[in-house]
């Protein structure tokens, strides 16, 4: 028993009706959204390894969508405190900008206990591939040897970015079980994972570790 | 005679419905669909369609999947058979590319997720997805009418008035956007159960008039989605510079995912393929489902 009004709208939702959905009109960028990106993830026994499944997916985003580019374009304001919405789309000026960078500079040059910086631009994040690259890079270099800041830096980031997808990134047989999510896991707990986490594991432990910017303090 | 392996596309309750919604239905490389029963009692099936090791094998599979064209063959094949489904019975759809050896080897996951499965299905039985994406569109873009020119202003001066002018216009869209998306969640929200957001849609493969500034995807219930729809699409109503795009109804894509056991370890959270994008997000209005998970991360 269809509502007439539906009826008069033309697309009925009803299960019966051959208007259902979007049919092969639908566009592509919200399938791919959805059947890349959503729906259950369950391991197969063919491993296309949901690793790749993330980097593919990661590399349609540059295709597709990214929340990230929105931010960098300034056209995330209904995410923020509602008392900067005022200054909604303004996209940082040239003296705002200018203000960050000295903001910056002088958190280089001064506070040693300063949190890492709260507002690191979100889209590196989006690619992933490269975090890694300089987070390997980063852990290869040796304290001291002047790039320590900048080592550090990409390191929490991709602690930060690694962390998140690590349960996708799991063996199949783990996930298939009753095992708790990655992130709650210590490594002894896992011994067999120790193969999967060893880029991740360090930085998160640089990341909480309270005098984790020795070099800057040596620099005072 | 190739080697066959088996590709699996949605689980759900088995049905006579379901069995209705099979007949003659094809999936990925035209192959056809069957189901595997399953779960404690048998009372789960998968839809499942036998495909060509040579191009769903490890190494194919990988190759392809690079590859934009196949890739979207495959994918709207995918979407094709969720889609046939879930005309008639709530599905949870698979991630693409979940390819099994064997019809044995589909049948022992369900039975040993089928307490997930089935907890999940109870939840958006009779439930439906619908996507809206919130558009400014170009026009309002446009620069405003030009600052009056005046002969005495230097080049350097004149750029920045425009400059200025076109930042404040921007703002009057933005801040028309803003109310806009206020006014169409406060709508959806009378609606739906569930609420995801998804990335807002640029580049290639999202081109269309306009730019997108949400992108949102709703769990409605099944009888609710046409007032669902002209509601959301009456929010914006009289909004100059402002577009919404109500797709749909999908299957729970979205949504497929346990939601509540994200800390439980129950099904290893993010398995569901929403990595808390912020470990503490807030759980009501963005569920771990934000678009933006994963990679965004």
């Amino acid at each position: 028993m269809t509502e007439p009004v539906a009826n008069r709208l033309g697309s009925v939702p009803s299960r019966a009706s051959p208007q259902y959905g979007q049919g092969s009109s639908a566009n592509l960028a919200d399938i791919l959204e959805r059947v890349l990106d959503k729906g259950i993830v369950i391991a197969g026994d063919i491993q296309i390894n949901l690793l790749d499944i993330e980097l593919l997916t990661i590399k349609l985003r540059l295709l597709v969508a990214s929340v990230d580019k929105a931010k960098e374009m300034g056209i995330d304001w209904w995410e923020h405190d509602p008392s900067l919405s005022s200054r909604a789309g303004e996209r940082p000026s040239l003296a705002a900008e200018n203000r960050r960078l000295r903001a910056e500079v002088e958190e280089l040059r001064g506070d040693a206990a300063l949190e890492p910086a709260a507002e690191r631009p979100r889209a590196r994040r989006a690619i992933r591939g490269d975090y890694k690259e300089h987070a390997e890079h980063a852990e290869r270099e040796e304290p001291g040897d002047g790039e320590e800041e900048y080592a550090e830096e990409y390191t929490d980031e991709y602690a930060e970015a690694v962390h998140e997808p690590a349960a996708a990134t799991e063996p199949a047989e783990e996930r298939e079980g009753t095992e708790p999510p990655a992130e709650a896991a210590e490594p002894a707990e896992e011994p067999e994972e120790a193969r999967a986490a060893p880029a991740r594991r360090p930085a998160r432990v640089r990341r909480t570790e309270p005098g984790r910017r020795p070099g800057r303090r040596g620099e005072r | 005679m190739t080697e066959q392996v088996v590709y699996a596309y949605a689980v759900a309750r088995d049905s006579t419905e379901l069995a209705e919604a099979l007949s003659g239905l094809e999936g990925v490389a035209r192959s056809p669909v069957h189901l595997v029963r399953g779960g404690q009692g048998g009372e789960l099936v998968a839809a499942v369609s036998p495909v060509d090791a040579a191009d769903f094998g490890e190494v194919p599979l990988r190759r392809h999947l690079e590859d934009l064209t196949w890739l979207e063959a495959v994918a709207r094949a995918h979407h094709g058979v969720i889609e046939a489904l879930t005309e008639r019975i709530t599905v949870l759809p698979l991630r693409l590319a979940t390819v099994y050896l064997d019809d044995d080897r589909v049948r022992g996951m369900l039975d040993r997720r089928g307490d997930v499965f089935a907890d999940r299905l109870a939840r958006l039985t009779a439930h439906v997805e619908w996507g809206v994406k919130l558009y400014v569109e170009p026009s309002a873009e446009e620069p405003p009418p030009a600052v009056p020119a005046s002969d005495d202003a230097g080049p350097g001066r004149s750029y920045l008035r425009r400059r200025r002018a076109e930042r404040h216009a921007r703002d009057d869209v933005y801040r028309t956007a803003r109310s806009a998306a206020e006014s169409v969640a406060e709508a959806a929200r009378r609606y739906a159960v569930e609420h995801a957001r998804h990335r807002v849609q640029q580049g290639e493969l999202a081109r269309g008039p306009g730019e997108n500034v949400t992108n949102d995807a709703y769990l409605v219930p099944l009888e609710r989605g046409e007032e669902f729809r002209s509601e959301v699409r009456r929010a914006v109503e009289g909004l100059s510079g402002i577009r919404v795009e109500v797709t749909g109804p999908w299957a729970p894509y979205s949504f497929a995912a346990p939601v509540e056991t994200h800390d439980e370890g129950h099904e290893g959270a993010p398995a569901a393929g929403e990595p808390p994008d912020a470990p503490g997000g807030v759980p009501g209005e963005r569920p771990a489902h934000r678009g933006t998970q994963r990679a965004a991360p």
